[in-house]
């Protein structure tokens, strides 16, 4: 029992330092431009390629910027847009899974056949298709993202509905008369609820990381933006004589999507009821 | 008037097959009708149309004399208040993610404006949902609890407390005890038995098992795919004069 309680107290501890950690980052994106002392994108070439300095903590780029005011501005960039297309995806996608779930038939059956034209072709292809298409440009890469993620959480909740639709306190649920709207509201959604928070969080490093590799190979964010594949790409040609300037953004980029994927699985057993007792 | 009147009912599923052929019996008032054939001979699909969660295509299930086919789901609330169902597993028939309280609570959040509790009262939500757990010899604590921290036998009585919260005249009792152990399975019918008594209510008792519904049971009907084949008092079980039929089921269990 003691064991037991102990388990818990660390996963606890450790959930809360994680959700600390992210809300950190999160806040620092939100108010760095607050906190600013350059301007991000204001081009100092008697200052290209400086190393650490009281002034510089990260040193300076190739146009002379300071490399963690950009870093910082990227976190925003990144995990903004990032956060954005997943609103996104999951505002389009959750509706149309409740009611190809919950109608079934021939709605259904057309809805199906889109998902898996869609499911049909890699994200990262997609994303790389509709962006040549519509042109390089932030936008039309985040217009790819919610094309190519919607349908996850479509999927996701057509199946929970369908699943859960089946069981018998759904039908207790009819017998005492609640209507289709009632039983989503009280006995579905806190299902959905759950598992959505679970795939965003576990997506938001995939979209992060989608975003930075696009904008990597020039079709995301454009320059001067400070999005951090963009800083790779611009710290590409300095990579044997000032190698860190890779090595900031990159770090960057595995951090947080190591750390949404930590926290998607710590949601996943946080909101799994009946796991938490077990263990 | 009778309780509930089924007359010459039929069903067919989609894929063609017949599944109920001219069932005809009635339930009267404070009575325990039992049901008892083998799996797959409709007895469940027989439940789910008298529940009104399917339809049939003919025939007539009334009740107190008023036809329910047919009927909008509006229009169906006013006998939806009185009758209710104990599924056969419990397993399923509580919402994993919501505590027992919020399950104790369904019916009486739809209908509780409408019925005249006679046996509970409702002052607060804790203290109604207290008196059901009682009821069903469950402690108090179990508001709070979720449905995996509770035995087979512990969920089955919340899920009668659940049906009997608005006391309803009928409940439908699908093969209550069948998925449980023996020794739950004798508590849970024990428990049936005295709430029946307690609260006035009629059961439809559904079940393969013959010593159990000859136990709770005043009249006993016997189905076999699809047709009720025996009807009679529970008196007469043993009668020379039983259907071929219920005399295989009785020799099985001796």
């Amino acid at each position: 029992m003691e064991l037991v309680i102990k388990k818990k107290s660390k996963r606890r501890w450790r959930m809360t330092v994680l959700f600390t950690v992210m809300a950190t980052v999160l806040a620092v994106a939100a108010y760095t431009l607050l906190i600013l002392k350059h301007d991000p994108a204001l081009v100092n070439l008697g200052e290209r390629l400086w190393p650490a300095s009281m002034e510089h903590p990260l040193g300076t780029d190739h146009l002379g910027r300071d490399v963690l005011t950009r870093l910082l501005l990227g976190a925003q960039l990144t995990v903004g847009y990032g956060l954005l297309s997943l609103f996104a995806a999951v505002i389009i996608g959750v509706p149309f899974g409740v009611i190809a779930g919950f109608k079934g038939g021939l709605i259904d059956r057309i809805f199906m056949r889109i998902a898996d034209a869609f499911l049909a072709f890699p994200d990262t292809i997609v994303a790389i298709v509709l962006s040549g298409l519509l042109g390089p440009g932030i936008e039309n890469l985040l217009l790819a993202i919610v094309l190519v993620k919607w349908v996850n959480y479509a999927r996701l909740v057509r199946s929970t509905v369908i699943t859960e639709h089946q069981k018998d306190y759904v039908t207790v649920a009819k017998i005492n008369g609640l209507s289709s709207f009632g039983i989503m509201r009280k006995h579905l959604f806190p299902h959905l609820i759950g598992n959505v928070l679970v795939l965003s969080s576990l997506d938001l490093g995939k979209i992060i990381l989608l975003i930075s590799s696009l904008s990597y190979i020039g079709l995301g964010a454009q320059p001067p933006a400070p999005e951090w594949g963009a800083m790779l790409n611009d710290a590409r040609p300095y990579f044997q004589s000032n190698m860190l300037l890779m090595i900031y953004p990159g770090l960057a980029i595995v951090f947080v999507v190591l750390l949404s994927n930590i926290l998607g699985d710590y949601l996943r057993d946080a909101f799994d009821v009946k796991k938490e007792v077990e263990s | 008037m009778s309780l509930l009147d089924v007359r010459n009912v039929h069903k067919t599923y989609a894929n063609g097959i017949k599944i109920l052929k001219d069932v005809n019996f009635s339930i009267e008032r404070k009575e325990c009708l039992g049901l008892v054939g083998e799996s797959g001979c409709g007895k469940s699909t027989l439940a789910r149309l008298i529940l009104q969660i399917d339809s049939f295509d003919q025939g007539s299930i009334l009740f107190e004399g008023n036809a329910l086919q047919n009927k909008s789901e509006r229009r169906l609330k006013p006998y939806r208040k009185n009758i209710q169902a104990v599924l056969q597993n419990p397993a399923t028939a509580l919402n994993p993610k919501l505590r027992i309280k919020d399950s104790l609570m369904d019916p009486y959040l739809q209908f509780g404006s409408q019925v005249n509790l006679k046996h509970f009262t409702y002052t607060s939500e804790a203290n109604f949902i207290g008196q059901l757990l009682e009821s069903v010899g469950l402690p108090k604590s179990f508001a709070e609890r979720y449905p995996h921290e509770l035995s087979g036998g512990q969920k089955q009585r919340v899920t009668i407390a659940r049906a009997i919260s608005i006391e309803p005249a009928l409940i439908i009792l699908d093969e209550p005890a069948s998925s449980l152990d023996v020794l739950s399975q004798a508590e849970v019918l024990k428990l049936l038995g005295g709430l029946r008594e307690t609260l006035d209510i009629s059961y439809l008792f559904i079940s393969h098992d013959l010593p159990a519904v000859q136990e709770m049971s005043h009249q006993i009907i016997v189905m076999k795919g699809g047709v009720i084949v025996d009807s009679f008092e529970k008196e007469q079980l043993f009668c020379s004069d039983r259907h071929s039929y219920t005399k295989e089921l009785i020799s099985m269990f001796e």
